[in-house]
């Protein structure tokens, strides 16, 4: 499925904005985005499995809050990352 | 109060090569190089532009290899590697991070790693990482994947000897000021905000507190056996029985076998008064340090005392200092130095470096007679680490 990746994370990913990973939930989504791109996962989600404090997911139209949510091959994963502070 | 023979671990020639400054900032890192006399500095920089990075650090054990800490205001922490002297970067494939908890606990969350250490010289890929919240992580692989010191993290008295959130530095609690002994790699020291310092000697098994003789007279028991905070511990390279800390509340030496500190603020000046946040060590003489005052009265501003910025200087153990101003601001000089932000180098004269948190770093080539602004202009200033680069 197609994964929308804010522009502080495109580093990762030869500065796409949108990459492809696999996966039957959110979960496994994230751990096939990292296999394909080491070290992505960990800049939004912490080791405590939360997604950090301003980072938003969104599937579709939806933001979601936690990583068991199920996900269909058709959903598009949006990640968003707030860019507050100076 | 000199230093006996039997405490003194080498007598190291005084350093030859070129000296780089190590620049950790809000908005990135930085590099200065100087020429052979140190007279003229260039500025490089920025790498990992707009990144939060908290520490950089040179390895002493090759001398081309970096380690930097950094997060973004938003992105979550984690550790690059340089093996070229910052031309390009790796990031460490598991950066330091707590255990998940078990399923209905609380588990703990790395904000930031705050601090840096190049293990002994006798374990050539070994680092040290401290966080915040206060956590200690160890390296076996030159920095790429880290994993908890559950000696400490997960010691019985852990909460109790971090405290809470509450209890740390507005920016959260840090474990910093991570110490090895050079003639035992199984000694360790750290110090934490707060917390207090502490010791293990057993690599990280078990750990005791080392806080006798401190102050921590914010609690309502100024004498604790923990609780302290101190803000910068230092212990001396050739000299490894001697400690040295600048503290919430003064300026202290330990010698051990003795477990107890010594306040040598108290003889600092009454109007200046001992409350800091950086201590640097000379390299080869142990009885010398230089602290940076900051103005710790009513609300704690943190900046130079009466806005006049010096550096004081002991050349015996603490007895007496000196007031080293000579270039820096007469008067309207409001500078804060981090406890990170002050470095020597092993040259001889020595070299003393400091930044601040405008942006501002200062210089002087004989040990704080006379200091020169060697650049300004930059981000807010965490970290100063003067280096002596490989040929």
């Amino acid at each position: 499925m197609k994964i929308l990746i804010p522009t502080p994370l495109r580093s990762y990913c030869g500065e796409r904005q949108e990459v492809e990973a696999d996966g039957a939930t959110l979960e496994e989504v994230l751990a096939d985005l990292d296999r394909r791109y080491p070290g992505i996962r960990f800049r939004m989600i912490d080791e405590q499995d939360a997604i950090r404090r301003h980072i938003r997911i969104f599937v579709n139209r939806d933001q979601v809050r936690t990583l068991d949510v199920p996900l269909r091959s058709s959903d598009q994963v949006i990640v968003l990352q707030a860019l507050s502070g100076g | 109060m000199r230093t006996s023979a039997s405490t003194r671990s080498a007598h190291p020639v005084a350093a030859t090569g070129s000296v780089a400054l190590l620049v950790a900032t809000r908005k990135g890192a930085f590099m200065l190089k100087a020429d052979k006399g140190r007279r003229t500095w260039k500025t490089a920089g920025p790498m990992f532009f707009g990144h939060i990075v908290h520490h950089m650090i040179l390895d002493p054990r090759d001398r081309h290899t970096l380690l930097l800490a950094a997060r973004t205001g938003h992105l979550g922490p984690s550790v690059f590697r340089s093996t070229d002297l910052g031309r390009n970067w790796k990031e460490a494939a598991k950066p330091p991070a707590f255990p998940k908890a078990g399923e209905g606990q609380k588990g703990r969350v790395v904000d930031h790693v705050f601090w840096l250490t190049p293990g002994h010289r006798d374990e050539p890929n070994v680092w040290y990482a401290g966080t915040s919240p206060q956590g200690l992580f160890r390296s076996e692989d030159g920095g790429d994947t880290w994993a908890p010191v559950s000696g400490f993290n997960d010691h019985p008295m852990y909460s109790r000897w971090t405290g809470g959130e509450q209890d740390g530095t507005p920016d959260g609690p840090k474990l910093h000021s991570i110490a090895i002994d050079p003639r035992d790699p199984r000694h360790l020291y750290i110090a934490m905000s707060s917390g207090g310092v502490f010791e293990s000697t057993d690599m990280g098994a078990g750990w005791t507190p080392l806080n006798s003789g401190c102050s921590a007279d914010f609690l309502p028991d100024p004498h604790p056996e923990y609780g302290h905070d101190p803000h910068c511990l230092r212990l001396h390279p050739i000299a490894p029985d001697i400690l040295y800390q600048q503290n919430h509340c003064g300026i202290y030496r330990m010698e051990r076998p003795s477990g107890k500190w010594v306040r040598i603020g108290a003889s600092m000046p009454k109007r200046v008064g001992d409350i800091g946040f950086p201590m640097v060590l000379h390299p080869r003489d142990p009885a010398m340090a230089w602290v940076f005052p900051m103005d710790g009265t009513s609300v704690w501003p943190r900046t130079s005392p009466g806005g006049k910025p010096a550096a004081y200087v002991t050349r015996n153990s603490g007895r007496t200092w000196q007031r080293l101003d000579a270039g820096l601001p007469r008067s309207q000089g409001w500078f804060t130095v981090k406890r990170q932000a002050m470095s020597a180098d092993a040259h001889d004269p020595v070299g003393v470096y400091f930044g601040t948190t405008s942006g501002e770093i200062w210089g002087s080539r004989n040990e704080g007679a006379k200091w020169s602004c060697l650049a300004r202009h930059l981000p807010h200033i965490f970290a100063i680490e003067a280096a002596e680069l490989g040929k």
